[in-house]
């Protein structure tokens, strides 16, 4: 039942019993769970621990979870899984647009929760392989570097695992369907906005003019392309 | 008697009234016309024949007495010249003989002269080359000196022209004709513009009326003058107003109430959210507690997810009542999306499919998913084995058949089967399922502008039928 294999969660909800309904149940599944119930207190708390993954409440008193989520990207690359209230689709694409890597929806069961925070957390596999160099974009797959045109690009867990992905085949088209399964382990009905919010982050790190992508491509009505550079 | 009724119905208002006025006018001028034409050329001609005869007596007793009992055509043309004035024509017959000139005796009808023959004075009106002739005949008779009468033998007739009499009966008939038919116009006109008085606020209502049906409760009449048909507007417009408002009223309670469901659903969300992350805690603890702890613990987690289900259903369709509900359309390939759908539920063995192959449309994955997952899991729940799901396509949409082999659906449920937490048996206190589950597949249905339907298939067991639009039409978003 070990599963989370002790990595460090911190939890920023706000409502007591949910914080400790989850709090007990991750540390049921194994994780090491640290709970905070505002959008300061968890800031505080990420510094102080460094978790390997924010489960992030988006209705936060004082500070709401958006801007929590801004500050944890702008301050360093770990895995954030929002926690949205069913329904409120723009919730959803505000917080996917402000780099939250998955979301999961209230009420949640734990399993499902456990499953997405497995994903997020899987280590990439890193290869012996040669640094690859497409254009100006530099990928380093075994020390999971990206620089662009020299300068490191800082990636969160998903939009690594997404470029990587792309990258593996270039000028192969793959379908949203088909990342979501391979970078978020989602199934067949995963919801495709991850897919489309990540590229665009992505996009926003790597591309010279995002409007006019050159590494990774849209294939209008079927997916995404890396290259042709 | 509701037959004519009925036939008088197939008639415009205005047809009918327009008959009626113009039956009245013909009527009413024929009626007057006619019987003043009648009765002023019988005058007319009353009056000349009276005339005609007594200048005939009169002119005739001065030809008396008569020379001889047995005139020769001498003493008959002097008989007939006595008789005769400008416009009249005369002949004096005795027995054979008649006077020389003057009319022929060939115009004289026989029955004028069988009534003259028994002593009578009598007349008739003939028509003699095309113009009408007044012929009077006298027998002359003899006085006796006992002052006693009997018939000399000798008749009289004159000829009279009616020419000009007939010249103003006809006049007479002109100016009826004229008279009647300057009234039908007038009353035609007169008609037209009643109808038209009549028919415009008529329309107007049935106008208002249709619009008030069509669901524009603020729809009313202009209240013109103060007729029956005005106080039929204002009926209208009162009841227009009542309408409207209980309307409203009704509409702004049903609006209170998703409202309230909606806000029930959501301030459920947050206690739900801690239940269920304790309820799998107690479900994994549950097998090491003890009895009756341990069934206990089993039950609140189960019932903990239920709840979410029903929670989770209740906001999904308050969205679709607040008309929140967004696509997220994809292009799909079906057969591949109805395998997923069976798949992630362990349904793939106890389902037979029969689907098209390469069959793609631009449609919401999630929200098909979870039409069929509804669909099938009904079917694998409350029909028989086999449970069939058919992919069929033309260009335009896409039609996917799930059906069951049981006895099908009551025909007094059908019309309900999508409606919200209807139960098909009373006696069934609560399903599996929220109850709000064929409800939301249907309006997911909806959504994409196709169509959920049920019936029961001609060999038993009930047969839901999604259609759905495939718009893969656009030009560069067309599957490859």
């Amino acid at each position: 039942m070990k599963l989370g294999g002790g990595s460090r969660v911190l939890l920023i909800e706000d409502d007591p019993a949910v914080r400790e309904g989850l709090e007990l149940a991750l540390t049921l599944h194994g994780y090491r769970v640290r709970a905070a119930a505002s959008g300061e207190k968890g800031l505080a708390l990420l510094r102080a621990e460094a978790p390997d993954v924010v489960v992030l409440d988006l209705m936060l008193p004082g500070i709401d979870g958006f801007e929590v989520c801004r500050r944890i990207r702008a301050g360093g690359e770990v895995a954030i899984i929002m926690l949205t209230a069913r329904g409120d689709d723009l919730d959803v694409v505000a917080g996917l647009e402000v780099g939250a890597d998955d979301y999961v929806v209230k009420p949640v069961q734990p399993r499902v929760l456990e499953a997405r925070l497995r994903a997020v957390l899987r280590r990439v596999g890193r290869d012996q392989a040669e640094v690859e160099r497409h254009g100006e974009l530099t990928i380093d797959r075994a020390g999971l570097t990206v620089a662009h045109d020299g300068v490191p690009v800082r990636l969160a867990p998903t939009e690594l695992r997404l470029l990587l992905e792309l990258s593996g085949t270039p000028g192969r088209v793959h379908s949203r369907q088909q990342l979501l399964e391979s970078v978020w382990e989602h199934g067949y009905f995963g919801d495709s906005r991850l897919v489309d919010a990540c590229v665009q982050r992505l996009r926003a790190k790597i591309e010279k003019d995002s409007t006019a992508p050159v590494y990774v491509q849209t294939v209008r009505g079927f997916g995404y392309r890396f290259g042709p550079v | 008697m509701s037959r004519r009724w009925l036939h008088g119905c197939a008639w415009g208002l205005r047809a009918r009234l327009l008959f009626t006025f113009g039956l009245l006018c013909v009527v009413t001028a024929a009626a007057v016309a006619g019987g003043m034409y009648v009765q002023a050329r019988n005058a007319i001609l009353q009056r000349t024949q009276d005339a005609a005869v007594q200048a005939m007596t009169s002119s005739l007793e001065a030809a008396f007495p008569l020379r001889s009992a047995s005139p020769g055509p001498a003493e008959l043309d002097e008989i007939a010249g006595t008789v005769v004035d400008g416009n009249s024509s005369a002949v004096a017959v005795y027995h054979g003989a008649r006077s020389t000139a003057g009319l022929d005796p060939a115009v004289i009808p026989a029955e004028l002269r069988s009534a003259v023959a028994r002593s009578r004075i009598a007349w008739q009106r003939v028509v003699w080359q095309g113009s009408p002739v007044l012929i009077i005949g006298t027998p002359l008779l003899i006085v006796d000196r006992d002052r006693t009468s009997r018939a000399s033998g000798i008749e009289v007739y004159t000829a009279r022209s009616l020419l000009a009499e007939q010249r103003s009966v006809d006049g007479l008939a002109a100016s009826a004709w004229l008279t009647g038919g300057a009234a039908l116009a007038f009353a035609v006109t007169l008609a037209l513009l009643a109808t038209r008085g009549v028919l415009r606020p008529v329309r107007e209502l049935g106008r208002a009326a249709r619009l008030l049906g069509e669901g524009e409760l603020r729809t009313r009449v202009a209240v013109r003058g103060a007729d029956e048909l005005a106080d039929l507007a204002r009926t209208f417009n009162g009841t227009a107003a009542e309408l409207e408002r209980h309307v409203e009223q009704l509409r702004a309670m049903e609006a209170d109430a998703r409202r309230f469901v909606a806000d029930v659903s959501h301030e459920l969300r947050t206690p739900l959210a801690a239940l269920v992350a304790v309820a799998e805690v107690l479900d994994e603890e549950a097998t090491r507690l003890p009895e009756p702890a341990g069934r206990a613990a089993g039950l609140v987690s189960q019932e903990a997810l239920n709840l979410t289900g029903l929670v989770n259903d209740l906001i999904e369709i308050s969205r679709f009542d607040a008309g929140v509900a967004a696509l997220a359309a994809n292009e799909v390939d079906l057969a591949e999306l109805v395998g997923a759908t069976l798949q992630s539920r362990g349904w793939s063995e106890s389902v037979q499919t029969e689907l098209a192959p390469a069959v793609t449309a631009r449609l919401d994955p999630r929200r098909v998913d979870v039409i069929l997952a509804n669909l099938v899991g009904n079917a694998l729940r409350h029909g028989e084995p086999p449970v069939s799901v058919r992919l069929r396509a033309d260009p335009h949409r896409i039609v996917v058949e799930v059906r069951d082999h049981g006895p099908g659906l009551d025909d007094a449920v059908l019309p309900h089967v999508f409606d919200r937490f209807y139960k098909a048996n009373a006696a069934r206190a609560r399903s599996e399922g929220s109850g709000l589950g064929l409800a939301i597949a249907r309006e997911n249905a909806l959504l994409h502008r196709g169509d959920l339907t049920v019936t029961n298939a001609p060999d038993g067991g009930a047969l839901f039928t999604l259609r759905l639009p495939r718009r893969t039409h656009a030009p560069d978003g067309g599957p490859r």
